[in-house]
C-alpha cells in the first residue's frame, strides 16, 4: 500500500537528482536563466559609485553626497519650526530599529534647534496596504509640512507617494525607492547591487575557480534581497564558482540544518548571505560539526562583527548605511532652513574590513548585539546609552 | 458480527500478523515510509554513519519531534492548536531578552517560561471548552494576542543571544557515549518526553482523552471532565511549544521567526502519522515516526539539491503524496471489508475477524 508513496517519491527524487537542476548550474553563464532582478546598468552604476569621492567631510559621512542635482528650498522654507510626518515601512529587524532609534536622537536635536516641531510615525508593519493608508491618512488630516516615507515595496506605494507629492509639501523618500521620481529627494546610500557587489568580490577574490559557495537568501521578492543577490549571482558566474542558493526566511534553525548537510555533501569555500543575522548561525554550523569555518561574509551588526573577531576565520561585512535614517530628517530640517538638498542623495556605503575589526569592535564595546556598527549617530546626544538601552521609541 | 469484536481480547493474534496488519494503516504505514527515507538518506549522505552524526541528526529533529507530540494530545481528543509557532518565538525571545549574559536568571527564567505555557494553554482550553469558541478561532486568537506582545516588547526584533550555559541545552551533549559516540542533550530530552507520552496515553487520562475525540456526548456520560481533559491537551501542547522553545535557542539561536510554521508541520506530521483530525484514533508513536519522517526529507532534499524556489513545491507535492496515498488506498479497504469489521482497526489494538 505504500509502494504509491514509494514510486512517487522515487519519480519526484530521481527528477531532481544531483545536477539535473541545481542552481550549481547558474555558474555556466551561456545557458544559466537570466535573474529577472539584475540590470546591467544599474550594475554599473553601483559599481563606480561605491568607490567614488563623495561630496563633504568624512567624519559626517551622513552629511556627505555624490555630486549632481540640487534642489532649491524655494517655497519650502520657513520662519516657525514644522511638522514632518512620517511613514515607515517597519521596525521588523535589527537595522531599521538601529536607524529609528538614530532619527529619533537627531529628532531631539533639531527640536531643540527649532527647526521641527513634532514627528508623527506611523508603522506599516511591512504591509503595503498599511503603508498607503497611513500615507493617505497623513494627508487627510492636512497638517503636515513635510512628509517621510520609507516605502515597504517601491512600486505598490507609488500611487500613494505620488498623492503627498500634490500636497506641494516636500516629500523625503530614503531606504528603498519608490517606484515614482515625483519626490522632493531621494536619499539612500549606495544601494543593494553595491552590498551585493562587495561581499561577493571578496568571497570570488579569494576562492579558487570552481570552489563551492553556499548562498542564504532571507526571501524571494524581497526588492532589497534581490538587489544584493542579483549582483552577488553576477559576480560568482563571472568567477566560475559553484553556487548553492538556499531561502532560509532568516529562520536561524533552517540555516543551521542547511549548512549542517551542506558541510556532510562536501567542502564548502564560502557561505555569502544576503542578511547579517543569517551569518551568526552559519558559523555555528560549522563549530557544531567540528569543521574550521570557511569564508563567511556577514553585515556590521554586532553580532557577525564579534563572532567575526572571537572565531578568527576569514570575514567581510558589507554595509547598508544606517545613518540613512538621520540624514532622511536632516534633509527635511536643511529644506525648512532654506539650504538647498541634493535631488538624489547618495549616502558613502563603506564595508567593514579584516583590518579595521578590531577598532571597530573597540568603538562599539558596550553595545548590544543588535547594534549596527556603521550607525554614525556618534555625536548625538545620548550616546552611547540609548543604544545600549535600545529602548523602541 | 455482535460478538466478534473486541478491542482488548485476551486472545491477541500471533505477534507477525498484527505487526503486518498495524503496518497496513496509515498509522503503521508510517514506519515504511520513514524507513524508505531513512535509506535514501543514508545513501546520499554516507557521513551519517560517522561517529555521533546520527545522533546529531536526530538531536536537530527533536523540537518539531516534541512540537508533534504535543499536537498529537490536541489533535487526538478533536481539536486544533494553531498557536504552538507563536509560543515557541514568544518563549524563544523571552528566554533571549530576559536570560540574556546572566547565568544566574537561567532557572528562574525557565520556571518563568513553564508558567507562560501553562498559562496559554489553560487560555486555549478555556476559550475551546468553557466558552465553546471552535479550536481553529480560540488559538488564531492567542496566536494574535502571544505575537502581539512578543511584537510589542521587543519592537520586534529580539536583542540577542542568551549565556551560553543556558543555549548549552539544545546546542551540546554528551561526548564519548559507548557506541553512539555523542548523545546531544535534546535526544534525551526527546526520549524521555517519548516515554512520558506513551505512559500518559496508556494511563485513564490518556484512554479517555481518545474517547472524548471519538465521542464526546459518550464520554461525558461516563462522568468524565470533557473540558478538563481537553483542556489538559491544551496544556500538554503549550508545555512541548515551550520545550522546543527551550532546545530551538540553544540548537539556532534568538530570533523572532524561530518557530514560525511549526504548528502546520506539527499538524502535517500527526495527520501523516495516521492520527485522524477529528480525534479519536491514532498513535503518540506514529505522530513523532512521521515528523521524524518530515525532517528526513527536507535533509533529504539539501542533498538531492533541488532548488531553492523549486522546494516549497517539492515538500509540498510529496507531504500531499504521503498523505493522500496511503489514505486512499486504506478507506478503499475498509469499504469492501465493512460487512466483516465492524470498528476500524487502530495500528497497536487487535481486531478480530
Amino acid at each position: 500500500m505504500m509502494f504509491g508513496v514509494i514510486g512517487a517519491l522515487a519519480l519526484i527524487l530521481t527528477g531532481c537528482a544531483p545536477g539535473s537542476n541545481t542552481s550549481s548550474n547558474n555558474s555556466s553563464a551561456p545557458t544559466a536563466k537570466p535573474n529577472a532582478s539584475f540590470s546591467q546598468a544599474q550594475f554599473d552604476l553601483e559599481n563606480s559609485q561605491r568607490t567614488a569621492t563623495f561630496v563633504g567631510d568624512p567624519s559626517t559621512p551622513y552629511l556627505q553626497y555624490l555630486a549632481g542635482a540640487m534642489v532649491k528650498p524655494a517655497g519650502f522654507a520657513r520662519t516657525t519650526p514644522g511638522k514632518v510626518c512620517f511613514s515607515n515601512a517597519a521596525l521588523s529587524n535589527t537595522w531599521r530599529q538601529t536607524g529609528w532609534i538614530t532619527m529619533n536622537q537627531q529628532l531631539a536635536v533639531l527640536k531643540s534647534q527649532g527647526v521641527i516641531s513634532q514627528l508623527e510615525a506611523r508603522n506599516a508593519q511591512d504591509s503595503d496596504n498599511t503603508q498607503v493608508a497611513d500615507i493617505d491618512y497623513f494627508i487627510k488630516e492636512n497638517n503636515c509640512d513635510a512628509y517621510i516615507i520609507a516605502p515597504n515595496s517601491p512600486q505598490a506605494t507609488a500611487p500613494a507617494v505620488q498623492r503627498a507629492c500634490a500636497t506641494g509639501k516636500p516629500v523625503i523618500i530614503f531606504d528603498r525607492g519608490a517606484g515614482t521620481d515625483c519626490q522632493t529627494s531621494f536619499v539612500h546610500s549606495v544601494g543593494g547591487m553595491a552590498w551585493g557587489i562587495d561581499s561577493a568580490s571578496f568571497i570570488a577574490d579569494n576562492v579558487k575557480k570552481g570552489g563551492k559557495v553556499i548562498a542564504l537568501r532571507t526571501a524571494p521578492g524581497v526588492d532589497v534581497f534581490e538587489q544584493r543577490w542579483a549582483a552577488a549571482q553576477h559576480i560568482f558566474d563571472q568567477a566560475g564558482l559553484t553556487v548553492t542558493d538556499y531561502l532560509t526566511g532568516a529562520d536561524p534553525a533552517k540555516i543551521k540544518s542547511t549548512i549542517t548537510d551542506e558541510i556532510a555533501k562536501g567542502d564548502i569555500a564560502a557561505v555569502w548571505v544576503d542578511l547579517g543575522d543569517q551569518a551568526v548561525p552559519a558559523i555555528e554550523a560549522f563549530e557544531d560539526a567540528g569543521k574550521k569555518i570557511p569564508i563567511v561574509t556577514g553585515e556590521d551588526n554586532l553580532a557577525y562583527l564579534r563572532a567575526w573577531k572571537d572565531k578568527g576565520f576569514t570575514g567581510f561585512a558589507p554595509v547598508y548605511s544606517a545613518y540613512q535614517w538621520r540624514t532622511a530628517l536632516l534633509a527635511v530640517a536643511d529644506l525648512f532652513q532654506g539650504k538647498e538638498i541634493p535631488k538624489n542623495w547618495v549616502l558613502p556605503q563603506v564595508p567593514v574590513k579584516a583590518a579595521e575589526l578590531t577598532a571597530v569592535l573597540t568603538k562599539n564595546a558596550g553595545m548590544p548585539d543588535g547594534q549596527y556598527a556603521r550607525f554614525g549617530g556618534e555625536d548625538l546626544p545620548g550616546f552611547p546609552k540609548v543604544w545600549q538601552d535600545r529602548v523602541i521609541p | 458480527m455482535t460478538a466478534a469484536t473486541s478491542r482488548y481480547e485476551a486472545g491477541r493474534l500471533p505477534v507477525a500478523r498484527r505487526t503486518v496488519r498495524a503496518l497496513a494503516t496509515p498509522g503503521g504505514a508510517i514506519y515504511i515510509l520513514l524507513g524508505v527515507l531513512l535509506v535514501l538518506l543514508f545513501l546520499y549522505n554516507p557521513s551519517l554513519g560517522e561517529s555521533g552524526q546520527f545522533m546529531r541528526f536526530i538531536g536537530r529533529t527533536a523540537p518539531i519531534a516534541i512540537v508533534a507530540l504535543g499536537q498529537y494530545f490536541v489533535i487526538v481528543s478533536g481539536e486544533l492548536d494553531l498557536s504552538m509557532g507563536a509560543v515557541i518565538s514568544a518563549q524563544v525571545v523571552l528566554a533571549g531578552n530576559l536570560i540574556g549574559q546572566h547565568a544566574d536568571r537561567v532557572l528562574p527564567v525557565m520556571v518563568l517560561m513553564l508558567v507562560v505555557g501553562i498559562v496559554i494553554g489553560l487560555l486555549n482550553g478555556v476559550l475551546t471548552t468553557l466558552f465553546r469558541v471552535p479550536s481553529f478561532i480560540a488559538t488564531l486568537g492567542t496566536t494574535l494576542i502571544v505575537s502581539g506582545v512578543t511584537f510589542y516588547s521587543t519592537g520586534g526584533a529580539p536583542s540577542g543571544n542568551p549565556v551560553d550555559s543556558f543555549r548549552a541545552i539544545g546546542r551540546a551533549g554528551i561526548e564519548n557515549v559507548p557506541l553512539l559516540g555523542f548523545v546531544p542533550y535534546s535526544v534525551i530530552i526527546l526520549v524521555v518526553l517519548v516515554g512520558v507520552a506513551i505512559w500518559l496515553m496508556r494511563r485513564p487520562f490518556g484512554r479517555l482523552l481518545l474517547s472524548v475525540g471519538d465521542n464526546q456526548a459518550a464520554t461525558a456520560l461516563t462522568g468524565a471532565s470533557v473540558w478538563w481533559l481537553r483542556t489538559r491537551g491544551f496544556i500538554l501542547s503549550s508545555i512541548a511549544s515551550t520545550i522546543a522553545a527551550v532546545i530551538l535557542v540553544g540548537y539556532a539561536g534568538v530570533s523572532p521567526v524561530v518557530g514560525q510554521g511549526y504548528e502546520f508541520i506539527a499538524i502535517t506530521a500527526v495527520v501523516l502519522g495516521g492520527v485522524v483530525l477529528g480525534g479519536g484514533r491514532g498513535w503518540v508513536l506514529s505522530a513523532i515516526a512521521a515528523a521524524f519522517a518530515l525532517e528526513v526529507l527536507f535533509s533529504l532534499l539539501d542533498f538531492v539539491g533541488v532548488q531553492s524556489t523549486w522546494r516549497p513545491a517539492v515538500q509540498g507535492v510529496i507531504i500531499v503524496v504521503a498523505l493522500g496515498a496511503p489514505l486512499l488506498r486504506w478507506h478503499r479497504g475498509r469499504r469492501h471489508s465493512e460487512t466483516t469489521v465492524a470498528p476500524s482497526p487502530s495500528p497497536g489494538e487487535s481486531v478480530e475477524d
